[in-house]
């Protein structure tokens, strides 16, 4: 049985080994902890063909590549064959004998993975100070060996890597690394840039293709998971493209010309830049939060249930504050942030909650609604602001869109992971018109929040990918897109320095307290509901009775909402059933929320 | 020794120009000799037979006078993977890559169990014997189907002079089932072997037919795969069908077949074959000796053409949150330029892999092969619709299983209830509506009387839901548009006439002109969604009137004039105008759309919110239910929603029933009974529409059935919906009847007749006061209203007003009414 240490500094071995033996190739349980992550330790200073993991979101899916599975080498000294696995590697060892009888060919499937699209700062921060730090021993090594291979046209990097090996040793600091992952990109922009694709414009981060050698049909686009895989930087893959790009001599082979330029750019880059990854193993990712790690959810979720209410009433208070005092705004935001599509009925998505924070102060500018979201960004794990200008809407990308040139699908900002935050700010929609893309993305958005689900443009035709995203619209009047729920915002207070108002309400957190409401938010997403035989029965009379009296009052569509709203109660209090006290509180709220919008639907063209 | 040869110039290889011809003239001899086109099988094949790689000429001996072979690059273009060392093994080197068996000194290729004049043999019988009684292929439309089906395309080819032979696999399948597993198993050697076959039986046949080159064999839908996402190692050098659809070519590759090469000394020339991709050079000089002194002469060296295709897997073929795959195709020679992006295409080739090279000054290599498809025949499949007259060849396939279940369930009494309920289960009721729209899906029976001069009857089905704003109409819209494999979606806001019908454009790069479709010719075949029906502008509602009764589309612009098929069912929904429906008022009026319109849609039903207590609960336990269902109830559900898929495909495709005697005699009495109901109150209650749309309704209800016979059930079930939907939508608010004339003319008998009680009342005041010519409109609203025991509204005045203008008994002026002399 080979050890954790093994697995990680020399996972080929391990393979290697066990190669024609009965494959199983498991890594053991307390590794995962051990292993170092792309996601915050940079590219050169991982050794390659070690194990890492990474935490992504498969981005595109490629077609399935033939490999081979298993060969003979020839020693062409000795004319010794040797048997080799070829699992988990790019590039063969020397002396293929290609006539060989013992080829097997294998498939395997490659995915473009891309980090979490607007992952908060956070979580980012979190997870980089739990990790391990990998042992200092080979980072020098792996340095050199990655400058001298890959590198050799970009002499200006020479002289930024040798400057710091200083910060190499001091392993902890992850400022200084910092610095060293935005260095090569920088310096990226001025060679031809290489579009990462992501989705979201101005993140940061490796991308990654991950080869996944089983049970690849279970995988679905925009899945978020941790993968551990073995890393493969080897230059002869970026060899690759450099060829094929100078040289035609090879035209005659038909292997390549098949692709163009652009095609062999995206699907083989440079693999100092995207590099390989092997998967050896999965973890599915229901949420990224690292606070609430997946093995420890049961006992995380016993300890808190008890606190959930205390935490939900702080929680409260702090919305209250940055609502400026509007205690049923703060209610209806935290009903929208546990919100989570659990469930889909043929074409209704369950469980989704959009709201509409309507009557935003205009006065203060983009100063509030843009710290609102900052406020938003420190709870949420991924969250992105959406700024609703006329030029955003109408040049942004928002649906992704396949291009048959480089055949890829190209990101847009609707593709997101599961139980992302994407904040809306209409304050920012001046008057103007909008071309057709603009009408398209509105369409879009529209499509999202009616449906959950967004029409990839594929150039022929157009293909639904279901999505589950937290949209909430900020918005002086009442927003041009569909909401499930309109909530008018009317300040308690009104302070005469809003920022310094915001700001102090922002600062005033612990972090501790931050992460208690990051995890209550979590935890109250996962929670399970149900109603029993008896509530159902009293749901049933109160909107029987309901109707009864004024039947104009209360339509299929209002009880719609009011379950949707009377789960989210339940669930934010920490309870997996619903009660009477539930029911009548969500009517309450309900009857005051519409009492609240309806006056305001004439009064909206004289605010302020 | 083989060195990677440079592109050759720019140099294109069309069959036409000379380099190509000179070709033709000298390996006349060779291939003729031995009836099998050599050049195309590199030296690893075992078709070589010995051949001598030096060119002997000599004189054309028999059969295939003059028709020279043509290279089949399809074929042999690469294959490295499987190659045979001549040297190191003898038994394939003597005898021509033939091995011996031990048992029955029967010679097979080398790495295969085919033997060549077995297999020819075989073959030849095929062509000589197969009979297809019951093709219905369409390109076979003008064959004899009781003669060999093969010969008489020979015939063909030696009067039409194209010399390609198409073979559908799956008769060679049911003919000679071990042909047809050689067929799939070895492409590479089976098919040249076809091809020397069909040529010996051809010139012997027609021996003094002249053709451009030997007859090539192209089979096609081979069964092996039929989904591109099933392709794996497995297939690697068999024949394969796949489908999908292009989404790329390339430009035109001139591909070197034969290098030329010419000595700078003395002039000598060489020729070399392209081997896998490569050239081997000559070093040295055959006639002088000098070393390196070989130039390639490129105008002299043979090319053939090649083109790259890419083609994506199908939408409909693919798993739910996954990104389609594509598949490089290569096509050659004349199937170069044959599809262009957007074709829907079934391929039939041979699957390649090939390893590529990290470097070509390196050893090793990297381990991935590159994969594509060399291309034997290339089939359109959307072709068929612009031709019309297909019948639903949609070839889905279904398994026996499969086909068992869905008997199995079509056999249930209640299973019209079971499918009306597995539909759009999330919402709540509305059984008849949703009974309406499962007959839609399954659409009638395709019938054609052009011979008689009606042209097509209408299949399909329309229906229009209206009412109030917020009874999920929509929902149900997108719940149907899910579930039809070619559905469109379309809002009647959005959506303007052209992005409905079609439209012309020039690309900007070809300044070709094309035809784009619009959403009703897309879902030719399916169902057109259309919401908020009410919204659409006039203009684009007009070309709706040609679609819903004929079926086609006629577009006469830019140059273009043609007419698409559109044969799709239409669901609309439409608003009532006054956000309310208003139950005083009939379906026109709140609605306000065209009654020439309305009368094209066989259903038109009311979701209305019924405001009753017994509904409500039922109503609310139906939606709190969907609050806390655990997920494996929604997991069957979803099973659900695939057989319903499966039901209604298969019961399109292969369930077209046909009236009974009982069951004609069922509709002729339902009409004769619906005309008979407004006969007694002096208006028509039923059209020859009516008739047609309640059978329409009666066959597919026997489709639900799975029945071939349209019987009195089935009536008795369409006149019963069909009363429904007329129940609630045709209804005159004025008398509680059903008045089918509130659909057919806009308005209803009654108010018919009140209107014109109304005029004989007016003129009869305006006769007795003969003495006041000129009078004002107000006073006279007022005096008839004084007058008559009825209230009178002023549209109802006006109405009367206008309707004796027309009379020419008075004339109206602003607000004065004078009377005509």
């Amino acid at each position: 049985m080979p050890s954790t240490n093994d697995w990680i500094n020399n996972p080929l071995g391990v393979v290697e080994e066990m190669f024609g033996k009965i494959q199983v190739e498991t890594l053991p349980h307390d590794s995962y902890n051990t292993v170092p992550s792309l996601n915050d330790v940079p590219l050169h200073y991982l050794k390659p063909n070690s194990l890492v993991k990474f935490r992504c979101l498969i981005q595109d899916m490629f077609d399935p590549e033939f490999y081979m599975g298993a060969y003979d080498t020839v020693d062409p000294s000795t004319k010794a064959k040797v048997l080799r696995c070829g699992k988990y590697k790019d590039v063969t060892e020397c002396g293929v004998d290609l006539d060989s009888a013992n080829m097997v060919t294998s498939e395997r499937q490659t995915f473009y993975c891309v980090p979490i699209p607007g992952e908060s700062p956070w979580v980012k921060e979190i997870s980089s100070c739990a990790r391990v730090v990998p042992s200092t021993s080979y980072v020098p090594s792996r340095q050199k060996r990655s400058y001298e291979d890959d590198d050799e046209d970009d002499m200006d990097t020479q002289p930024q890597a040798q400057g710091t090996p200083a910060a190499a040793e001091a392993q902890g600091n992850g400022d200084s690394k910092r610095q060293e992952t935005e260095a090569p990109s920088g310096q990226k922009a001025s060679s031809p840039p290489l579009d990462l694709n992501f989705p979201l414009p101005g993140e940061k981060g490796p991308a990654c293709l991950v080869k996944v050698y089983a049970d690849w049909d279970s995988f679905k686009l925009n899945d978020t998971m941790e993968v551990y895989g073995i890393l493969s930087v080897s230059p002869a893959l970026s060899a690759l493209s450099d060829q094929s790009d100078t040289s035609s001599s090879l035209i005659l082979d038909p292997a390549e010309c098949m692709e163009t330029a652009e095609e062999l750019r995206v699907h083989s880059p440079p693999a100092s830049l995207v590099p390989r990854l092997h998967l050896i193993h999965t973890q599915r990712l229901a949420h990224n939060n690292p606070l609430l790690p997946p093995a420890a959810l049961e006992d995380t979720l016993a300890s808190t249930l008890g606190e959930m209410v205390s935490v939900r009433a702080e929680l409260l208070a702090y919305f209250t504050q940055l609502l400026l005092g509007d205690v049923l705004a703060a209610e209806y935001l935290l009903l929208h942030l546990i919100s989570n599509v659990y469930a889909r009925r043929d074409v209704i998505p369950l469980g989704k909650f959009t709201l509409n924070l309507s009557g935003c102060p205009a006065t203060a500018g983009p100063a509030y609604t843009e710290q609102l979201y900052c406020a938003l960004q420190q709870l949420v794990p991924s969250a992105y602001r959406l700024s609703m200008t006329l030029q955003n809407m109408n040049q942004l990308r928002l649906v992704p869109r396949k291009d048959y040139v480089a055949n890829r699908l190209l990101s847009g900002a609707l593709q997101l992971a599961a139980n992302t935050s994407l904040y809306l700010d209409e304050t920012q929609l001046e008057q103007g018109q909008l071309d057709p893309a603009g009408v398209r993305n509105i369409t879009a958005l529209g499509n999202v929040i009616s449906w959950q689900k967004v029409d990839y443009d594929f150039n022929y035709h157009q293909m639904e990918f279901p999505s589950n995203i937290n949209v909430l619209i900020a918005s002086e009047g009442r927003s041009l897109l569909p909401s499930d729920c309109h909530v008018h915002l009317q300040p308690q207070v009104t302070p005469p320095n809003m920022e310094a108002y915001l700001g102090s309400a922002l600062t005033a957190q612990s972090s501790s307290q931050l992460n208690k409401f990051r995890l209550y938010l979590t935890m109250a997403r996962t929670l399970d509901y149900s109603i029993s035989e008896e509530v159902t029965k009293a749901v049933e009379d109160d909107f029987v009775d309901m109707r009864k009296d004024d039947p104009q009052s209360i339509s299929a569509d209002d009880l719609h909402s009011l379950l949707g709203v009377a789960r989210l109660l339940c669930l934010s209090l920490g309870q997996s059933a619903l009660s009477t006290d539930a029911w009548s509180r969500a009517k309450h709220i309900e009857t005051l929320r519409k009492s609240r919008s309806e006056p305001q639907g004439c009064l909206n063209g004289n605010e302020p | 020794m083989s060195s990677p040869m440079s592109t050759p110039g720019g140099k294109r290889g069309r069959p036409s120009n000379p380099s190509t011809r000179k070709f033709y003239i000298r390996h006349r001899c060779n291939s003729i000799g031995l009836a099998i086109n050599s050049i195309s099988v590199d030296m690893s094949s075992p078709l070589m037979y010995g051949t001598p790689s030096s060119r002997v000429d000599g004189t054309p001996r028999s059969g295939a006078r003059g028709t020279p072979a043509r290279q089949r690059p399809d074929l042999g273009s690469v294959r490295k993977s499987k190659q045979v060392d001549l040297q190191s093994e003898p038994s394939a080197a003597d005898g021509a890559a033939a091995a011996e068996q031990p048992a029955g000194q029967r010679l097979v290729i080398w790495g295969t169990d085919v033997n060549v004049a077995t297999c020819k043999e075989k073959f030849q019988r095929f062509l000589q014997r197969f009979i297809d009684p019951s093709s219905k292929e369409d390109e076979n439309s003008c064959l004899d189907l009781n003669e060999p089906l093969y010969m008489q395309k020979l015939e063909e080819i030696s009067i039409v002079g194209d010399p390609v032979l198409n073979i559908n696999c799956g008769h060679v399948s049911s003919f000679d089932a071990e042909l047809y597993r050689q067929l799939v198993c070895y492409p590479q050697e089976v098919i040249p072997t076809f091809d020397m076959a069909v040529n010996e039986l051809f010139f012997e046949r027609f021996p003094d037919s002249i053709l451009e080159h030997q007859i090539q064999v192209r089979p096609y839908n081979a069964l092996k795969t039929r989904n591109m996402r099933s392709l794996n190692p497995e297939d690697i050098d068999q024949l394969i069908t796949i489908s999908g659809m292009v989404i790329r070519t390339s430009q035109l590759i001139p591909e070197m077949q034969e290098a030329f090469f010419q000595c700078a000394v003395c002039a000598f020339s060489a020729r070399v074959e392209v081997d896998r991709g490569r050239i081997a050079e000559p070093a040295v000089c055959r006639n002088c000796n000098t070393t390196h002194s070989l130039a390639l002469i490129h105008n002299r060296s043979m090319f053939s053409d090649k083109q790259m295709v890419k083609i994506q897997e199908s939408p409909e073929d693919m798993p739910a949150g996954q990104t389609p795959h594509t598949t490089v195709v290569y096509a050659h020679n004349d199937l170069v330029d044959k599809v262009q992006p957007g074709d829907r295409i079934n391929i039939t080739g041979i699957y390649r892999a090939v390893p590529m090279r990290v470097n070509p000054r390196q050893s090793n290599v990297k381990s991935v092969y590159k994969t594509h498809i060399d291309v034997i025949h290339f089939r359109k499949t959307d072709e068929k619709r612009l031709h019309g007259q297909d019948d639903e060849n949609e070839q889905r396939l279904f398994t026996e299983a499969r086909v068992q279940t869905l008997r199995e369930l079509a056999a249930k009494p209640d299973v019209y209830d079971r499918l009306s309920s597995a539909l759009a289960p999330s919402i709540y009721e509305h059984e008849d509506i949703k009974k309406g729209i499962l007959l839609q899906l399954f659409g009638g029976t395709r019938k054609d009387f052009s011979q008689t001069g009606r042209g097509n009857f209408r299949a399909e089905v329309n229906i229009l839901l209206c009412g109030d704003p917020g009874t999920s109409k929509s929902q149900l819209l997108q719940y149907v548009f899910n579930l039809v494999p070619r559905g469109q979606y379309t809002s009647g806001k959005g959506s303007s006439a052209v992005g409905l019908t079609a439209y012309i454009m020039k690309d900007p790069e070809t300044r070709q002109t094309v035809l784009q479709t619009g959403a009703l010719v897309l879902s030719d075949n399916g169902i057109c969604c259309i919401d908020e029906f009410d919204k659409m502008s006039d203009s684009t509602r007009s070309v709706l009137h040609e679609v819903m009764e004929q079926q086609t589309l006629s577009i006469a612009k830019a140059g273009i004039i043609c007419q698409l098929n559109a044969r799709t069912s239409i669901l609309a929904a439409a608003n009532p105008v006054e956000s309310q429906w208003n139950p005083k008022k009939t379906t026109i009026e709140n609605i306000q759309l065209p009654h020439t319109l309305l009368s094209r849609f066989d259903l038109i039903f009311l979701m209305l919110d019924p405001q009753d207590e017994a509904y409500d609960r039922k109503l609310a336990h139906h939606l709190v239910s969907l609050y806390y269902q655990s997920e494996e109830q929604l997991e069957e559900e979803n099973l659900d929603m695939a057989v319903l898929k499966d039901f209604i495909a298969y019961a399109r495709s292969y369930i077209q029933p046909k009236l009974s005697e009982e069951a004609g005699q069922a509709l002729i009495e339902a009409y004769v009974e619906m005309r008979k109901v407004g006969s007694g109150r002096g208006m028509v209650s039923a059209y020859p529409r009516q008739l047609e749309s309640l059978i329409r309704l009666a066959e597919a209800h026997a489709k639900v059935r799975f029945s071939d016979k349209v019987e009195t059930i089935d009536v008795e079930e369409a006149k019963r919906l069909h009363r429904e939907a007329l129940k609630q939508s045709a209804t005159d608010p004025r008398t509680g009847f059903v008045d089918i004339s509130i659909l057919t003319t806009g308005m209803s008998a009654t108010a018919r007749k009140r209107k014109e009680e109304i005029t004989a009342a007016l003129k009869k005041m305006l006769q007795s006061r003969t003495k006041t010519p000129v009078m004002k409109f107000q006073q006279l609203f007022d005096d008839l209203r004084g007058q008559s025991e009825t209230a009178i509204t002023k549209d109802q005045f006006e109405e009367a007003l206008k309707a004796l203008c027309d009379e020419d008994y008075l004339t109206i002026s602003g607000k004065t009414i004078r009377l005509a002399t």
